[in-house]
């Protein structure tokens, strides 16, 4: 709760003054009533027009003013609500982007989006439109309660009964609903789920002609978020006739209490009239504040959510980090092991001892499954070595701040990603301030420059989400140019000319050369014509280094690599 | 980045109304019982309040304590029911209104299931993903309470006007031009703080399709640091919606201090010109009191009104892009051919219920009869032209055609056109120019459903969905047995890899499969291919990221399954492709060698230096 007033803290005068207009508004509309029976008790009673007009005139501008007040409570509501939100969802993303692989496979992707913002809204929203009920019923029924204490205090003792009755009920309401609000938002994230792995995979959806069975297993989440959200917003709506039940058993108490003290005297008629006026104010406030609380208790779910999220462990963190840089690019396992839980039975990496020199060129072959691409992505941390360790010049890879290891180092995902955008923004990732000619060199060296200039609108031209107009071969081109801006001391291809055909993969291969000699290069690679010519070649057999040497050297030793050889060489000889 | 595809259009917002007013239809009698029960709670209100006044004049003054208690009584009895209504309405409206979002919901998620792949190339998914929750969540919101209360609010306020009249028309003259000034007030207001509304809608969807971007390619972020820079971009889009959401909020919250000032403006108004009628004689003072508290009274269900109007605002804004996405027209499928399963017998072929091996096309003829024709995977290009967008023609004039029961490949430079023939071929683009036909039928007269039934593909992006091991292959053909899955696993060689896993078949996969490798993602796919046992195969780039011995196996395997029967294979590394029966070499959107593997070799043309490329080992 603290945390989410810290939020309010920037926008405080916003808030403050929301509140004064409130506060304000409400003891405005206090004193009309007041001054609508100075009019006609003393005005009209003495016949004297121009006290009836000057009063009229005084209603005026008690409206104008209400209006004003009204407007601006309106509007620093508002600003305060809404900025407050875009403050939370601006801390929560920064948190976000922190996240370990790990830290976002707990909450999924589909959920860390309902968090930024639905459950953002929701919290804006009741402090928006809450606030000038939440302020404007306490007023109104401290007053109320005050008059009808000075008219009768026998009479007014059933508020003492009333309100507890109703702050009971309300209670019991809210305990009732608030686990049912998180389960719906729970729902939520499961319909989210289904539809962003459904748009994900439209194509294989449509190729498999299964519309219906996706709509099957939407109808089943859907019909669960009907259900849940059927329950809680059937539980808070018990709220109004709880209310209403205790606001008519009220009156009906109060008329024959009251009846009963009118005929032993002890109340007038007229009092009891205003009495009973002040008591529907009374239990009208109630009913706002009540109406409050359950939009609280809703918002509060929503809180939670998102303090999941901002409370999250961070698995990879800079703790150890010293003020230092890459230079050289000398890359050393020294024994490690890796799995990716802690739970996991098996290793997924076992005892990988490796030295790679600077400006070496290393290729790395071996089964599907092998765990090539884990081993190098323990080299930017993507993740962290469970036991031994990763060194970089001589230090451990946790001795390095994040941003400059992860500047030093580039790497073409296998799995490559563009985003939706133009080809030079999605380019500018490597380095933001790179010129245009550095880009065209990059480009050229990748062999993505003619396809670029054959594009319509060249360098702008949009790529569409997640380059949906780019073939595959394309795609990892352009994704190789973007890691060479980067002009990185180590460079980490993953598989990523697969789609590329030889003649162009070995025009990248010589660019590479040419342009990034003292690069240390790592490339994962199926061919044996993307490695032959490396300084070493890593042969991984289940997530242990089977073999390494030259390709000379393995393919006179090792039966793997020749067997791969093999396969890869037949029908050439012709 | 800085790129958002949701453009405004001219909106209606009739028509969205009259789109809404439709799914309460289906509804209607849940409907009149709420508003029946709305009536009976508000009646039991109204009437409440009515009463007090002879309750004090006629038992409490002269002292009448059993009638006092008569009355009591019958006054419980009215707001027990009013009470019990009130119960009743929100429940069954609270019910109802689940049942018309989750069918909204529903409808929509089916319909965006018939959309042409080009509306999800031109649209995030984070976007469409916001069009399911905020805004139909807007929607919720106003259903659940605003139905109600509007016309609660509206009784009261028409039983307090008509009231007013009987008191006194000529006075009540002046609440009616206030009421209408409110009137136009209001709609002046909505339509200004409707366009905000919308805008803070357009500008949630932008933010939840960048997160969602964003946390997909969370890899790449951290492998480039961009985390600053995407930062900077999450706060332009964050900044923009709270611009856009202050302000449809200041206007709309603007309503309500707005009505409720008037009302005190009305009624000081009705107060002077009423003391004026009494001081001319014209009314007593009592009515005259009366007359003012009704007035007073008038402003609480105006204010509930303006307020539910407010909330009906931002839903309409969420339900006109909700509608927007329904009237998207869906893939076009004029087709009437279907695939039906045959068995020959006498030469003859005939339909048969049973999966069998051999499939025929149904083709209905103008007599109502229909002819069958055996699918064999003969499928002809001829002079197709064809662009993602009508500027950029990718293939230009292509013809081709594959001999049926072949293995076929389609090699070529990146870019060639390879994927986009595919693409062609299952319909998931439409043609500009010329025709293809398969098995001598034009393909656009065969429905899409069958047409792709008839086809097995894995492309070069694999995806995986929540669920185990076992439904993501059994994705191929729901009513596999689990002997089928294992079996289709080891033809596609991933069975090894699966039983090591902690649960084998059983093993949950999460966010598209998040720990396994590429390749092994692949070897999936494949498997999922292969139990779909498919008359015709497409291979695009299937097997890109496994090693080449793994390959030897699957191919194996997949060349026994698919015996007899067409397999396009789009691949570069050539190993892959070099045992087909045809090799087409393609560059530029256009066929310029097709041959054997060794044919080619002995023409020494593309596909020889592409092929030779790879081995310039030694």
């Amino acid at each position: 709760m603290k945390r989410l007033l810290s939020y309010l803290k920037k926008y405080k005068t916003a808030a403050l003054l929301a509140v004064l207009c409130i506060i304000l508004e409400t003891f405005l509309e206090l004193i009309i009533p007041l001054i609508m029976a100075d009019m006609v008790d003393t005005g009209i009673a003495t016949a004297n027009q121009s006290y009836i007009f000057q009063r009229g005139l005084l209603m005026g501008v008690c409206a104008l003013a209400a209006l004003i007040l009204g407007t601006g409570s309106a509007r620093f509501a508002a600003v305060c609500g809404q900025g407050a939100g875009a403050e939370i969802r601006k801390d929560e993303y920064r948190k976000l982007q922190q996240f370990s692989f790990s830290n976002t496979d707990r909450f999924r992707t589909s959920s860390l989006v309902t968090r930024l913002t639905g459950d953002v809204t929701n919290i804006q929203n009741s402090i928006s439109s809450g606030l000038r009920p939440a302020f404007r019923a306490p007023v109104m029924m401290i007053t109320a309660v005050g008059v009808s204490f000075y008219i009768n205090k026998e009479l007014a003792a059933v508020f003492l009964v009333a309100a507890p009755a109703l702050g009971i009920l309300l209670f019991l309401i809210i305990r009732r609903v608030r686990p049912l609000y998180s389960k719906m938002q729970k729902s939520v994230d499961l319909v989210n789920r289904i539809i962003q792995e459904n748009l994900a995979a439209i194509r294989v959806v449509k190729a498999y002609v299964r519309g219906d069975y996706e709509l099957a297993k939407f109808e089943e989440v859907n019909l669960g978020l009907q259900t849940t959200s059927e329950k809680a917003f059937r539980t808070a709506s018990l709220n109004m006739p709880a209310m209403q039940l205790v606001m008519y058993a009220t009156i009906l108490c109060i008329l024959w209490f009251g009846g009963d003290l009118v005929s032993s005297g002890g109340l007038r008629v007229g009092e009891l009239t205003g009495f009973l006026s002040y008591v529907l104010q009374v239990l009208n406030s109630l009913m706002m504040i009540s109406n409050v609380f359950m939009m609280f208790t809703r918002s509060i779910a929503s809180w939670r959510r998102i303090c999941e999220v901002m409370d999250e462990k961070i698995d990879i963190t800079e703790e150890h980090a010293k003020n230092i840089s890459v230079t050289r690019g000398e890359i050393i396992f020294d024994h490690v092991f890796f799995k990716y839980s802690k739970n996991a039975r098996e290793y997924v990496l076992s005892d990988i001892c490796l030295h790679i020199e600077p400006g070496q060129t290393v290729g790395i072959i071996g089964r599907t499954g092998a765990a090539k691409s884990t081993l190098v992505q323990l080299i930017p941390r993507l993740y962290d070595a469970t036991e031994g360790s990763v060194l970089i010049d001589g230090h451990p890879v946790q001795d390095y701040p994040l941003k400059p290891l992860r500047d030093s180092i580039a790497m073409v995902l296998q799995k490559n990603t563009l985003f939706s955008g133009t080809v030079k923004e999605n380019l500018l990732w490597g380095r933001e301030d790179a010129s245009q000619e550095e880009i065209e060199e990059a480009c050229r060296i990748a062999c993505v420059d003619e396809f670029i200039e054959r594009l319509e609108k060249g360098y702008d031209t949009d790529l569409g989400q997640g380059g949906v107009n780019v073939s595959g071969g394309q795609k990892q081109r352009l994704c190789i140019a973007r890691a060479l801006l980067k002009k990185p001391r180590v460079l980490i291809l993953d598989d990523s000319t697969s789609a590329v055909d030889t003649a162009t993969e070995a025009r990248i291969r010589e660019g590479l050369a040419n342009h990034l000699p003292q690069t240390t290069k790592i490339m994962i690679a199926q061919r044996i014509s993307s490695v032959f010519h490396a300084d070493k070649i890593i042969i991984l057999e289940d997530g242990r280094i089977h073999a390494a040497g030259t390709h000379r050297e393995l393919l006179a030793n090792d039966s793997i690599y020749q067997e791969i050889y093999r396969s890869q060489q037949e029908g050439v000889a012709l | 980045m800085a790129r958002y595809n949701g453009y405004a259009r001219p909106k209606n917002r009739k028509k969205t109304i009259k789109q809404l007013l439709h799914y309460m239809g289906i509804y209607k009698w849940s409907m009149v019982l709420v508003a029946l029960l709305v009536c009976i709670s508000s009646l039991a209100n109204i009437m409440g309040t009515y009463l007090l006044k002879p309750v004090v004049n006629h038992y409490i003054l002269p002292g009448d304590i059993p009638g006092l208690l008569g009355m009591l009584l019958f006054m419980a009895v009215m707001y027990g029911c009013g009470a019990l209504a009130t119960l009743g309405y929100n429940q069954l409206m609270v019910h109802t209104s689940q049942k018309i979002v989750g069918r909204i919901r529903r409808d929509l998620f089916a319909h965006t299931q018939t959309l042409p792949l080009s509306y999800f190339d031109a649209h995030t998914h984070g976007e469409l993903m916001s069009r399911f929750t905020n805004d139909v969540d807007t929607l919720t919101e106003a259903l659940n309470n605003s139905f109600t209360l509007l016309i609660q609010s509206f009784i009261v306020v028409t039983g307090t006007i008509t009231m007013l009249i009987i008191l006194n028309f000529q006075l009540s003259l002046i609440v009616i031009a206030f009421l209408v000034l409110m009137f136009f007030l209001i709609r002046f207001n909505g339509k200004k703080s409707k366009i905000y509304y919308l805008e803070q809608q357009k500008y949630l969807g932008s933010i939840n399709s960048f997160v969602e971007e964003m946390v997909s390619g969370q890899k790449v972020e951290k492998v480039f640091n961009h985390e600053e820079q995407d930062f900077r971009e999450f706060c332009r889009r964050n900044e923009a919606l709270r611009q856009s959401s202050t302000k449809a909020l200041s206007y709309s919250g603007m309503m309500v201090p707005t009505i409720v000032s008037l009302s005190y403006f009305n009624y000081a108004v009705s107060a002077c010109v009423g003391g004026m009628f009494v001081l001319s004689g014209l009314m007593d003072l009592g009515s005259l009191t009366s007359y003012l508290v009704y007035v007073r009274q008038s402003a609480m269900p105006m204010n509930q009104f303006t307020q539910q109007i407010n909330f009906l605002l931002a839903a309409l804004s969420g339900a006109e892009r909700i509608f927007e996405m329904m009237e998207e027209s869906p893939e076009t499928d004029e087709g009437k051919i279907t695939l039906c399963h045959v068995q020959e017998r006498d030469g003859m072929l005939q339909e048969n219920d049973r999966e069998g091996r051999d499939y025929a096309w149904k083709v209905p003829q103008a007599d109502g009869s229909c002819r069958l024709v055996p699918l064999k995977g003969d499928v002809r290009f001829t002079n197709v032209v064809f662009g993602y967008t009508s500027e950029k023609k990718i293939l230009n004039g292509i013809s081709l055609y594959a001999k049926p029961g072949q293995k076929i490949a389609f090699v070529g430079s990146t870019g060639a056109g390879k994927t986009t023939i595919i693409n062609l071929i299952n319909r998931f683009y439409e043609i500009q120019e010329g025709v293809i036909t398969y098995d001598g039928l034009d393909l656009r007269d065969i429905c899409k459903k069958d047409l792709r039934r008839s086809l097995s593909m894995v492309i070069q992006d694999t995806h995986l969905f929540t669920g185990t091991i076992a439904d993501n292959i059994r994705y191929g053909r729901l009513k596999a047995s689990d002997e089928e899955v294992r079996q289709a696993a080891r033809i596609a060689n991933a069975d090894s890899f699966i039983r090591r896993l902690p649960e084998g078949y059983d093993t949950m996969l999460h966010s598209d499969g998040a720990n396994l490798s590429q390749g092994q993602r692949q070897l999936l796919a494949i498997a999922r291919a292969a139990i779909s046992r498919p008359p015709v195969l497409i291979l695009d780039e299937a097997t890109s990221s496994v090693d080449t011995r793994t390959e030897r196996l699957i191919e194996k395997g997949m060349d026994s399954l698919m015996e007899g029967r067409t397999v396009f294979v789009i691949a570069h590394r050539l190993s892959t492709v070099r045992n087909s029966k045809a090799i087409m070499v393609l560059e530029q959107g256009k066929i310029i060698e097709r041959g054997s593997h060794e044919e080619l070799i002995a023409q020494r043309g593309r596909y020889y230096r592409l092929y030779t490329g790879q081995f310039e080992l030694d």
